[in-house]
């Protein structure tokens, strides 16, 4: 015991010495650093690096800064009219004649690496992690012991994971064989997405020539391509699942509005569009009279959007859409001027520019499930938001006394009439409900899209979609068709791009009503006119 | 629900069987019409000095030209929506086919004319091709790209239509369809690998059969020929009307159901017009592009198509006369506002849109026959 104690005694004060002794940067080194041939500067630049100091630091920065200057044998560092020899850090009087120190790109190159060397010493987690980022760029062997020490010292479990990857990603271009060859097996047991990338860069024509070492960068790629596969796919299934959450989540007032009370509201895009610029509003007096608060922001702005939007579909009902009922190819003409109206609306007093609306700090960021999956938190809210929003509104048509009204309204006006429902202020009710959830809708695109005049305009015919392929008259048709396509979409942009895979979809919608008019989910009925 | 789409009776469909296709008015009308445009038009245009009163300024020629291909559309959608009931929300997909179909002659018209100095159109030079696509097989064809000119839309409109009216879509759901058909084309042709020029279209055109585009006399003439299309499908579908397939087609406008039981099959008279429908269109688009001397898949936007049903609304459906006034006011209107006041250019289309759907489910023409009934003129 003892005596293994004294050995570690021992190794550590050798480790000391070596590094007090070694760490000091001679005023030759420093000059080698400064003058002199390219390829020799680099290497004394290296060869220092080894074992770096303040002072090598110091030099780094003043050579990228063109501080340094050379005077005889002494590199200076001058700033302000003082000089301060570069080896020891020491003051000293400027002297007359100073040389600049010429730095060329491929020099500069070399000395921001070094800076960046430097950066994974630092007391600072998050400085260390974007060193390594760094030298990422410009690995090669020539860093090897950097890195070394820097593992050494490294205490951060992850940080010391991605140093391990970034000395296998220098050893991988070792001229040793073996070397290679470990470094390869190293990296297949990482989990980063730019392992790959990184080996495959290796198997290039002509980088790596050695048969052995190719079949072992074949076999992984291999494993590390299985690997990164399980994150690609739920990658795909959750932005698909976030974009079917938005479809159904917009689509939703119109399965009210089109669905149950069967007007075709071509201004529905702008209803969203409303409760967008309502959140940019909340947003806006957040910011200027409760900074403190400014998180919060999104709780208020979400009932006002409702309520917003809500008033905007009152007043459309009362004022227009009332004497349409039982046109719909005239409310659809009549709504899209609507429509035009609130866009220039919007125009007139916003501005034709999109508008800034700013995630609150809980919503930006994500949570990383796999190395190549981060889940942003503004798309897992809006999932869990459209969800919520859908329970409301179910509950709000089956178990309310206003939802049993507006389904007794829809299946048998007159009867509903008869049995004293004010049927038309049942018409403004359900309309304004639709038309607000159009605008929870809109604050919950504010989140994750841009907010502009011209919001509404591109989920109309999306949402349209929606509604007639989940069958008219269908919450739950609404819901299954806007998360079905959502994660279609998603899949086959993964083959053919984005704007390939929405025609796919759009064909494919087409297509499918053609077959099934009535959608996924049709009424059963005895109408020769369904 | 009832999807008819007029449920007030239209005034043209109880009228008698007309024995002779124009009356003596009638045939003065176009005789003053045909002379107009064959005669004083050129003459104010070419002939008469640029300092009078009476001259005809280039300007006008190309805006009167433009207008009357919006005419042509708005006539076609006419026949389909007057007077078939069916609102198509995707006749500015037809309109646009037929304005590429002209579009690539008049690229390979520019032949090495164009910045590149190549053979091939300067987009594929700029996107590195180094041959054209399939799809330009025969462009440099003039009539090969006439043919074009209604055969795109009208297959396109032909398959499309058959297996939707097959499936008895109609009403609104139609409408859906055909505008998700045109949202799609769009974004297809907003796409370079499409091979139409992208987001940019097809423009710079130099000549047309070897003539340059860019003179007065080359504006007149195609002003004159789109003149004389649109009188010429005017007298098209006003036979089309007063003939027993007319007949049946506003009957199905009225009551598909009675004309179903009544032993009729609507698939191949919805199928009919819908695709000569879209033929028109087609037409339009052709006139439409080297007197305007762009074409974009901004034609396809779902709004182009929406603009194409107001014209006719506007004017008053189930009249023949009604869409041509409509695409005139319209547009012309359009063409004032967007100059005076274009920020109030929007306010006022919406305006016309709920105004006339709310106000004037005759249109202009209805109104003017109203406001004559009221007079005590006939």
């Amino acid at each position: 015991m003892l005596r293994r104690i004294t050995l570690y005694g021992l190794l550590l004060f050798a480790w000391l010495f070596a590094v007090s002794t070694a760490s000091a940067l001679s005023p030759e080194s420093a000059k080698a650093i400064a003058v002199g041939d390219n390829d020799d500067r680099i290497k004394a630049l290296s060869a220092a690096l080894v074992t770096p100091d303040d002072n090598l630091s110091n030099l780094v920065e003043a050579l990228l800064a063109d501080t340094a200057k050379v005077a005889g044998d002494q590199v200076l560092i001058v700033t302000d009219g003082k000089a301060v020899i570069a080896a020891t850090g020491a003051e000293a009087p400027l002297p007359a004649v100073v040389e600049d120190v010429v730095n060329n790109n491929r020099m500069r190159q070399a000395l921001e690496g070094a800076k960046a060397a430097f950066g994974l010493f630092s007391d600072s987690v998050r400085v260390r992690n974007n060193a390594i980022t760094e030298l990422r760029e410009s690995a090669d062997e020539s860093k090897l012991p950097l890195i070394d020490r820097a593992l050494a010292k490294e205490t951060d479990a992850s940080l010391k994971a991605k140093l391990e990857q970034l000395r296998a990603a220098m050893l991988i271009a070792s001229s040793d064989k073996q070397k290679r060859l470990d470094a390869i097996v190293a990296l297949t047991a990482s989990a980063q997405p730019s392992v790959k990338s990184l080996l495959q860069e290796r198997m290039k024509a002509g980088v790596e020539t050695d048969p052995e070492v190719r079949a072992a960068l074949t076999t992984a790629i291999k494993t590390v391509e299985d690997r990164l596969a399980w994150g690609e796919r739920l990658g795909v299934v959750f932005t698909g699942l976030s974009l079917g959450s938005i479809l159904f989540l917009v689509a939703l007032g119109l399965a009210i509005t089109y669905g149950l009370m069967g007007v075709i509201n071509m201004a529905h895009g702008e209803l969203l569009m409303i409760g967008a610029y309502a959140t940019y509003l909340v947003q806006n007096v957040f910011r200027k009279f409760m900074p403190g608060a400014f998180d919060y922001y999104i709780i208020a702005a979400i009932p006002l959007s409702f309520l917003a939007a809500a008033l905007v579909g009152a007043i459309l009902e009362r004022t227009v859409i009332r004497w349409l009922y039982g046109r719909p190819l005239e409310t659809l003409l009549a709504t899209w001027g609507i429509s035009l109206m609130l866009i220039q609306l919007v125009r007139t007093f916003f501005g034709a520019q999109n508008v800034p609306v700013e995630n609150p700090s809980w919503l930006s960021g994500g949570v990383q499930v796999l190395p190549n999956l981060t889940l942003p938190f503004n798309r897992i809210a809006i999932i869990f938001f459209a969800f919520f929003v859908l329970a409301g509104v179910s509950l709000l048509i089956s178990k309310t006394r206003l939802g049993l009204f507006v389904r007794g309204v829809t299946q048998n006006r007159s009867m509903a009439a008869c049995m004293g429902v004010n049927t038309a202020k049942i018409d403004t009710y359900a309309f304004a409900l639709g038309a607000g959830i159009a605008g929870l809708a809109g604050c919950a695109l504010s989140q994750v899209g841009n907010v502009g005049p011209d919001l509404g305009q591109g989920y109309i015919v999306d949402s349209f979609m929606v509604v007639v392929l989940g069958g008219v008259g269908q919450l739950a048709g609404t819901v299954y068709a806007g998360l079905g396509l959502g994660v279609l979409n998603k899949f086959l942009e993964g083959w053919t791009g984005a704007v390939l895979a929405k025609i796919i979809v759009l064909v494919f919608i087409v297509v499918f009503i053609q077959r099934r008019p009535q959608g996924i989910f049709a009424l059963k009925g005895r109408s020769a006119e369904a | 629900m009832n999807t008819t789409t007029l449920p007030s009776s239209p005034i043209a469909s109880i009228a008698p069987p007309v024995p002779s296709l124009l009356t003596l008015r009638g045939k003065v009308v176009v005789a003053a019409v045909l002379a107009i445009l064959v005669v004083i038009i050129p003459v104010l245009n070419v002939m008469v000095p640029a300092t009078s009163a009476f001259h005809m300024s280039d300007y006008a020629v190309s805006l009167l030209g433009k207008i009357m291909c919006y005419a042509i559309c708005a006539l076609a959608m006419d026949l389909i929506w007057g007077y078939t009931g069916i609102l198509s929300l995707g006749h500015g997909l037809f309109f646009a086919l037929g304005g590429y179909a002209m579009g690539m002659y008049l690229m390979r018209q520019i032949g090495r004319d164009g910045v590149y100095h190549s053979d091939l159109p300067d987009f594929m030079v700029f996107l590195d091709w180094k041959t054209a696509p399939w799809t330009w097989a025969g462009s440099e064809s003039f009539i090969f790209q006439m043919i074009l000119v209604v055969a795109v839309p009208g297959l396109l409109a032909f398959i499309f239509g058959y297996f939707a009216f097959r499936s008895r879509i109609k009403g609104v759901y139609f409408s859906i369809i055909t505008q998700a058909l045109t949202f799609a084309a769009m974004l297809l042709f907003f796409r370079n690998e499409t091979g139409f020029g992208g987001n940019n279209g097809f423009t710079d055109f130099k000549r047309i059969l070897g003539i340059p585009t860019a003179t007065s006399s080359m504006r007149v003439t195609l002003c004159v020929l789109t003149g004389l299309v649109l009188l010429g499908f005017y007298l098209m579908s006003k036979a089309i009307i007063a003939s027993k397939y007319g007949r049946v087609l506003q009957a199905i406008r009225d009551a598909e159901g009675r004309v179903l039981f009544t032993g009729y099959n609507t698939l191949w008279y919805k199928l009919s017009i819908w695709t000569l429908s879209a033929m028109m269109c087609g037409v339009a688009g052709a006139l439409y592009v080297p007197q305007v001397g762009i074409i974009n898949p901004g034609e396809m936007s779902p709004a182009a198509s929406i603009e194409i049903a107001i014209w006719t609304a506007v004017g008053g459906r189930a009249t023949l006369i009604g869409p041509i006034i409509g695409a005139f006011f319209v547009t012309g209107a359009k063409s004032w506002f967007t100059v005076a006041f274009p920020e109030y250019w929007l306010y006022f289309l919406g305006a016309l849109f709920i105004a006339v759907t709310l106000f004037l489910p005759q249109g202009i023409v209805g109104l003017v026959r109203k406001l004559a009934a009221k007079g005590g003129v006939k």
